[in-house]
């Protein structure tokens, strides 16, 4: 193993351990030997839940996030206790307040912040200190110090209306104190809410017990050695005993004071939360400046420690953050609070949908521009806080009628399901789509099912949602659905159905996809029609097809199946599902050299070896000399089989033979969709053949069923039977003059069983087993046409077809080429 | 700050690779209308490899999950999420040539 880099933490509180906590899950523990410097003597703790340790709804040892068994679990060092005074950066060390250094090689600053307290004339004495009774509100400490004090007290003052504020107040009253809450501004937690809001919230508290001044500007605290009292501006005064100062925070930056890191507000730091001055220096938290932000709030630092982490792990290098949509909810003393985004219109066209109760404390007011959330607050009544919360977060068009944002209304009640489903229901479950983002795409202005489906991405993920949508988009329409002509294009890049474009390649003569975008669509590429175009001239000419590797799917260039972390699987060829003590024995080695994360079976009886580098592929297909499995494309996929007749008693028809025949037979061939093929040996149907592309059934007396457009994917569907043969040949002859009509009729993706449903199995039978169109014998004709131009794609292992067709990342140009 | 990179002939028309330049990973496309663009490698949805993504025009659609861009402007499905994009262009001599912002640190 390499030397572990020394990752130094400057700061112990939420930001600092959130973020190290981050870097071990991303396995950081292997790159860096961690330490943390902390100034309060502790483990991390929840400072949020401060307040409720105060009013004594939670114990100290409830808030903590990370005891001090965590730090030796993980291998940190903590110096707790410790104050870094300087960062020296040229030597790249720190020092501490008691002149010990510590050397880094990446330093991350989450030295948060602390309580900005304003200038009050007898707020401290003359050593610094605060006078007795004076306090902040921040740390555990503080709390232990302002609970020890408040005892016997009787009236307390806080100065402060924001959030931290109201709580401390809530704090004292809980010890029995009398408590008044100052405020410089013209209502209550003035970040959050509106006037009219904050006017409310001031009654809610009120009748709570808590005294509100507002408007008052503390000039000077009263009495000698003990708390008396304040003194405002106005020259009115009040009588306390004690204070606490809950004005606001203040960044903590003094740390890198004289190191030369760019201070504004705060340490301005760019995109991947590096400082803009120092690579090797990252600031997170409270005391970062984002594009001017400086966030105070919990979750813009979660946001921020994910891209530091994968940053400073080179998890993914490219990580950054783009900032953070300040959405909030919490309770401020008992009262629901949402607050999102701002909390006035700022532009003339910015709609403004409000609601007021304030004899029940209720108020509701939502900003909205272009038809989108940019502000909301809540007060009161939260409930329709989650489904605001995600449309701001997400920036989705809300509904037409306003009312539905503020209100759960009971809609009119209709025969058909889909009406009566909650606008929340989830109508695709691949992409996460909604009734209500349906409908809100509809009212939007998009009014087919495909621009809907475009739009939401609905019906984009397996498909099988593709009939509601359309029919929720009708009903959203009020009838006004307009059809898009591109549904009975083949691709939706060229204008002509399948036969009318089969015919123009054909009279055309056109080879290759760009001679079909120049002479079919105006010259205009569309990248979306690429596949599908490739396909079907790959099925027309065979190999006298100008194959452009580019409009092909990236599985299709690599003969790969691309995984979720852009790594592939490979599944090599195994007919009928039969191996060999050979095979076996090259696979495994493959998957011990390569290093293979996962090997498992697969639902087609093969084996797969997933999470293969895109580099490694040439050299894996090698090692395996094994064909390709084609279990990536759009293409005859395999034919699973049970054990046949060879071994088991029940079998009627020998299913593994059939299925090789099938499998070298069918190998390769380009389709508008996967085919997935079984044989069963006996109507026990072990290998599910009925529920197949194509299917084949033993029966008693020597005979195959051959069953098509089966499905037990997304959509579960039995096969009809298409005829019954005597003979493993037969059983090929009738396949394959299906399989050939499907490839030429079908539209692009259109599976077996959406085939055989638009054109009915007694169409299908009439063509393909009565030849009712005098077709059959050409069908034949081009599936061993097909079958001849079968080639290998792993054999490109050997001779790549483009330039670095399996490269991940291409190296610089020589620098002694430059310029 | 310009960096010279590759041959165009490293990029088979009409598809993507991928660069490190400084301590940015850029998929470089090369177009059929011979036309280059450079991006930011990784899909802002899920992270997927736009370099693997299919071509028409300056659309790119990212092979995960079909999310399309532009890869002349780095417009996205939704304002928020966009690519961000570097200036490309071919030298005289054939090369591939992108303007990478200046870090302050040297490459």
């Amino acid at each position: 193993m390499t030397a572990r880099q020394k990752l130094v933490v400057i700061g112990n509180g939420m930001a600092g351990a959130r973020a190290v906590e981050e870097i071990l899950s991303r396995g950081g523990a292997d790159q860096f030997a961690i330490t943390m410097i902390g100034e309060e003597p502790t483990g991390n703790y929840n400072r949020i839940l401060l307040s409720n340790v105060l009013n004594g709804s939670s114990g100290e040892d409830e808030i903590f996030l990370n005891p001090m068994e965590w730090y030796a679990e993980h291998g940190i060092r903590l110096r707790a206790g410790r104050r870094v005074t300087r960062i020296l950066r040229q030597a790249k060390h720190i020092v501490c307040d008691n002149d010990e250094t510590e050397a880094y090689d990446k330093l991350i600053i989450a030295t948060g912040s602390r309580p900005f307290v304003p200038p009050i004339e007898g707020l401290f004495r003359t050593d610094g200190s605060f006078m007795p009774g004076v306090f902040v509100f921040r740390t555990l400490e503080d709390c232990r110090q302002i609970a020890a004090f408040a005892k016997g007290k009787r009236r307390a003052a806080v100065i402060g209306g924001g959030l931290l504020g109201l709580e401390a107040a809530r704090g004292l009253q809980n010890f029995g104190l009398t408590v008044s809450v100052v405020h410089l501004a013209a209502h209550l937690m003035q970040q959050q809410l509106d006037g009219p809001a904050g006017a409310i919230l001031r009654q809610s508290m009120q009748q709570m017990g808590l005294e509100i001044l507002l408007e008052k500007s503390t000039t000077h605290l009263l009495g000698r050695d003990t708390v008396e009292g304040l003194r405002f501006s106005d020259g009115t005064t009040l009588a306390c005993e004690m204070v606490i100062v809950s004005a606001g925070i203040k960044p903590n930056c003094e740390v890198a004071a004289g190191s030369g890191l760019t201070i504004e507000r705060a340490l301005v730091v760019d995109d991947q939360m590096r400082s803009v001055d120092d690579r090797d220096i990252y600031v997170v938290g409270e005391c970062a400046q984002h594009r001017g932000q400086v966030y105070g709030l919990v979750s813009p630092l979660w946001d921020q420690a994910k891209v530091l982490a994968d940053h400073i792990t080179s998890t993914n290098v490219a990580a950054a953050y783009h900032g953070s949509r300040i959405a909030t909810k919490l309770k401020v003393m008992g009262v629901d609070v949402a607050s999102m985004g701002i909390v006035e219109p700022q532009l003339p066209e910015d709609e403004v949908v409000q609601f007021s109760e304030a004899r029940r404390g209720t108020y509701k007011k939502l900003i909205i521009r272009d038809g989108r959330l940019v502000g909301g607050i809540l007060l009161g009544d939260i409930g329709k806080a989650p489904y605001l919360m995600q449309a701001f977060d997400r920036h989705t068009p809300l509904p037409e009628q306003r009312l539905q944002l503020l209100f759960d209304i009971g809609a009119p009640a209709a025969q058909v399901s889909f009406v009566e489903m909650s606008p929340d229901t989830q109508i695709c479950n691949c992409t996460g789509v909604s009734k209500r983002a349906i409908v809100a795409c509809v009212n939007s202005g998009k009014r087919s099912p495909q621009a809907v489906m475009s739009a939401t991405r609905a019906g984009t993920g397996c498909g099988s949602c593709k009939a509601l949508v359309a029919e929720i988009v009708e009903w959203a329409c009020d009838g006004e659905v307009e059809e898009d002509p591109s549904l009975h294009y083949y691709v939706p890049g060229v204008p002509l159905s399948k036969p009318e474009l089969i015919e123009a390649i054909r009279n055309r003569n056109l080879r290759s996809v760009s001679a079909v975008f120049d002479y079919l669509a105006g010259g205009e590429e569309d990248a979306g029609s690429k596949p599908g175009l490739a396909s079907l001239l790959k099925t027309l000419w065979k190999d006298e097809y100008d194959d452009e590797r580019d409009a092909r799917f990236i599985n299709d260039r690599v003969h790969a199946n691309i995984q979720r972390d852009g790594t592939f699987s490979v599944i090599p060829q195994m007919p009928g599902g039969v191996t060999n003590v050979a095979q076996l024995r090259r696979i495994a080695d493959v998957a011990e050299r390569y290093q293979v994360p996962l090997v498992k079976l697969t639902g087609g009886q093969r084996i797969d070896l997933l999470g293969i580098k895109k580099d490694d592929l040439p050299a894996v297909w090698r090692d395996l000399e094994m064909p390709s499995g084609y279990a990536y494309s759009k293409s005859y996929r395999t034919c699973k089989s049970c054990v046949g007749t060879d071994f088991c008693r029940f079998g009627l028809g020998d299913s593994i033979s059939l299925a090789m025949k099938i499998e070298e037979e069918f190998q390769g061939f380009d389709s508008p969709h996967k085919m997935k093929l079984a044989t069963a040996g006996c109507p026990r149907n072990c290998s599910e053949a009925m529920v197949k592309d194509v299917g084949a059934v033993a029966v008693e007396g020597g005979r195959w069923e051959i069953y098509v457009g089966g499905a037990a994917g997304s959509s579960v569907r039995k096969g009809d039977v298409l005829c019954t043969v005597d003979s493993h040949e037969d059983v090929l002859k009738f396949a394959g003059r299906f399989i050939q009509f499907y490839r030429e009729n079908a539209r692009y993706l259109e599976r077996t069983y959406a085939f055989v449903e638009r054109l009915g199995i007694k169409r299908i039978r009439s063509v393909v087993v009565d030849d009712s169109e005098g077709i059959a014998a050409r069908l034949e004709q081009e599936v061993s046409a097909s079958r001849a131009a079968y080639r290998d794609p792993w054999r490109e292992a050997a001779a790549p077809a483009t330039a670095n067709q399996f490269a991940t990342m291409l190296p610089l140009v020589s620098v002694a080429n430059q310029g | 700050m310009e960096v010279t990179i590759a041959p165009l002939s490293a990029i088979p028309e009409g598809e993507g690779r991928n660069f490190v330049v400084g301590s940015d990973r850029v998929a470089v496309f090369r177009t059929r209308t011979g036309e280059v663009f450079a991006v930011q490698a990784q899909c802002p949805h899920r992270g997927g490899p736009l370099a693997d993504g299919l071509t028409g025009g300056s659309t790119l659609i990212c092979p995960l999950h079909g999310w399309k861009f532009d890869l002349a402007t780095g417009a996205g499905p939704d304002p928020e999420c966009a690519l961000r994009t570097f200036a490309a262009r071919v030298d005289e001599r054939g090369r591939i040539v992108l303007s990478v912002p200046p870090t302050g640190y040297s490459l």
